[in-house]
């Protein structure tokens, strides 16, 4: 998972596809962007920072009980132990300093599930920048808890009431207020989608937990690579960054959507939020709602290395539905004592799943618990009830 | 059948004479009279008539298209549905397709080109395909007679400007402010600027929108550039509940600011 061009493609998927009004800032962004992760001084501190603030390195932990159950040996990238409580902070923290040094005081962001939003309002805490989250009405709701958390964080969340209320108009929003802020402001796309350079970008500010990951199973697994790889996939930040440390190795990697918000299962060739790739629409090209009990997977799109990823084989995408992402979240609480997130729940669900179908016994599998579940214990005490 | 360049030929023609283009907005199946609303806008002294596609995601739209689209699809508008129904409309003035890059992808840059002149429509406007995505869209429309009109935005830079006015073809569509479409309580002083650099760069008409919100500010925004589009003004009335008639005095009174009247 190199970079890509000037143009931005993997493969056939990504681009630029965006209104005049905001080429100047991409190229911009692509030039600092290039330029920092160049500059070793930039890494430094983009990784000290990880360390000291954030936590890292995340540890990777051997499952025994769920190993027992399932009959593979499961270890898990604990990226629900960062600060934050998910992989979003990696990102973040790498997007604060390049709006820091491009001099924009300002930093928006969409949010769906919230994680993404408490990230950037953390790393604008911690930066001293001014920070605007939008998020759709029907996850204000639903993610209340973090709502509260971002507004502790001092940021302003602006409720969004257009179209389906969700992540995809929490995108529009964020853009259109990019488009007249562009100047003093940097988007701070939270997953692997948008225009160029903001996949690339993005995934390279998530390789670190797949980098760490392959290195801590070479050293529980005497040198060897996990046989699976697997992460959920939304717009596929922690699938994408897990999978760039293991694209090299012969692991399969397997990516986890949404039953009902699958753009790599039911989606078709399309753009949409500035790329291509594959996106639930109809034979119009109006963009269809996802539906997921996951706020943070309720996409209609996918990023657009996943879409190649999918193109050339190297990786599998599959779905897991809400019934039997409730069973993993309540299976891995009891099994592990680690209640996940209702988005790697997807990836659990999956594995549980496949262990008694395709997986080989014996195999391993490193799955990576892109957050912890406290946000959505609500939701799921309710669901249940 | 549309006579390619007509869009360019006829805003030229508006020019010589010495006067200034106006270009209303409609959305296409906004009201069961949408249809209506087009001739009366027509007939009320338009130049040239954008007739919006709705798209469910339009990042460029303020609240008011946004509305307006919405509106529109929630009457299970289609594409196809639009194209038909102009097919069979004979305005009297070059029409103007605009909408968003996806319904373009999705239905094969070809097939839409071809649409777009079965429906006796003259031009495009794609607003989130940028110079680098525009070439294989721009081989198709070209092939087809569609005149693609590109944007230029207040922080374009002049190489990129220059680019833009030698590929856009019918005009040059200048976007008056940092920000996206709606009425605005006064006309942002980089409308002016933007229309000037353009007009230093190219012979092709210069037409200014975004924010355009009434006579005085087409008059304004007018006196730099070639003409005006009005849209969100235009729509606000339709969702407000209006038709033909309130929309046809709206475009009369901008007619008239423009002729000096």
């Amino acid at each position: 998972m190199g970079a890509p061009g000037a143009d931005g493609r993997f493969g056939e998927f990504g681009g630029r596809f965006i209104p005049e009004s905001l080429v100047p800032a991409c190229l911009e962004l692509d030039e600092a962007f290039t330029a920092a992760w160049g500059d070793d001084e930039f890494r430094a501190e983009y990784a000290a920072i990880l360390r000291d603030y954030a936590g890292r390195p995340t540890p990777v932990t051997e499952c025994h009980r769920l190993s027992a159950q399932l009959g593979v040996r499961v270890l898990l990238k604990r990226e629900d132990l960062a600060h934050t409580g998910s992989h979003k902070i990696n990102n973040v923290v790498g997007q604060a300093l390049l709006a820091r040094r491009m001099g924009k005081h300002r930093v928006i962001a969409e949010t769906g599930a919230g994680q993404h939003g408490v990230a950037t309002a953390t790393a604008c805490a911690l930066f001293g920048l001014d920070c605007v989250v939008y998020m759709g009405e029907v996850d204000v709701e639903r993610q209340a808890l973090n709502v509260f958390r971002m507004r502790l964080l001092g940021a302003e969340v602006r409720p969004v009431g257009s179209g389906s209320r969700t992540l995809k108009d929490a995108i529009n929003e964020a853009m259109r207020d990019w488009v007249a802020s562009v100047e003093s402001t940097h988007y701070c796309l939270g997953s692997v989608m948008g225009p160029h350079p903001y996949p690339w970008m993005v995934r390279e500010f998530q390789r670190i937990v797949g980098d760490e990951a392959r290195e801590q199973c070479r050293r529980l697994l005497d040198g060897s690579d996990p046989d699976y790889v697997v992460a959920c996939v939304g717009g596929g930040s922690n699938a994408a960054g897990t999978f760039a440390g293991f694209v090299e190795t012969k692991a399969k990697l397997v990516g986890v959507e949404p039953a009902g918000g699958a753009a790599l299962g039911h989606g078709v060739p399309g753009v949409v939020h500035g790329s291509k790739s594959f996106l639930l629409q109809d034979e119009h090209g109006q963009v269809l709602e996802a539906h997921s009990v996951s706020a943070g997977l309720d996409y209609p799109g996918v990023g657009p290395e996943h879409a190649h990823l999918a193109s050339i084989g190297r990786a599998t995408y599959v779905q897991a539905a809400d019934a039997e992402v409730l069973d993993a979240f309540q299976l891995l609480s009891r099994t592990e004592g680690i209640i996940p997130a209702l988005e790697p729940a997807h990836a659990i669900a999956w594995l549980v799943r496949a262990a008694a179908t395709e997986i080989p016994l014996g195999s391993t599998v490193l799955l990576t618990l892109s957050g912890r579940g406290d946000k959505d214990a609500q939701q799921v005490m309710e669901m249940l009830s | 059948m549309v006579e390619p360049g007509s869009l360019e030929s006829r805003l030229r023609a508006v020019r010589a004479k010495g006067r200034k283009a106006l270009v209303p907005y409609v959305s296409g199946g906004i009201s069961d009279d949408w249809l209506d609303v087009v001739r009366a806008a027509a007939d009320a002294g338009a130049d040239a008539i954008e007739i919006g596609i709705p798209f469910s995601d339009p990042v460029m739209d303020g609240p008011t298209i946004q509305a307006a689209s919405q509106r529109s699809l929630d009457r299970g508008t289609t594409p196809v549905g639009i194209f038909g129904a102009l097919a069979d409309l004979d305005a009297g003035v070059p029409l103007v397709a605009m909408t968003y890059y996806n319904l373009v992808f999705r239905a094969g840059h070809r097939r839409f080109a071809r649409s777009l002149v079965d429906a006796g429509v003259a031009g495009a406007i794609v607003p989130d395909l940028c110079l680098e995505e525009l070439g294989d869209w721009e081989r198709a429309a070209v092939d087809a007679g569609i005149e693609t009109v590109l944007l230029a935005a207040p922080v374009t830079p002049d190489d990129r400007l220059a680019e833009l006015c030698r590929r856009s073809r019918g005009f040059i569509y200048g976007v008056s402010v940092m920000g996206v479409t709606g009425e605005r309580q006064a006309l942002a002083t980089s409308a002016g600027i933007l229309a000037k650099r353009l007009k230093a760069v190219t012979d092709k008409p210069v037409i200014v929108g975004f924010g355009i919100s009434g006579p005085a500010q087409a008059i304004e925004a007018a006196t730099e550039s070639d003409g005006v589009v009005v849209a969100s003004a235009l729509m606000r009335l339709v969702l407000d509940g209006g038709g033909p008639t309130e929309v046809g005095a709206s475009v009369a009174a901008l007619r008239r600011a423009l002729d000096g009247g």
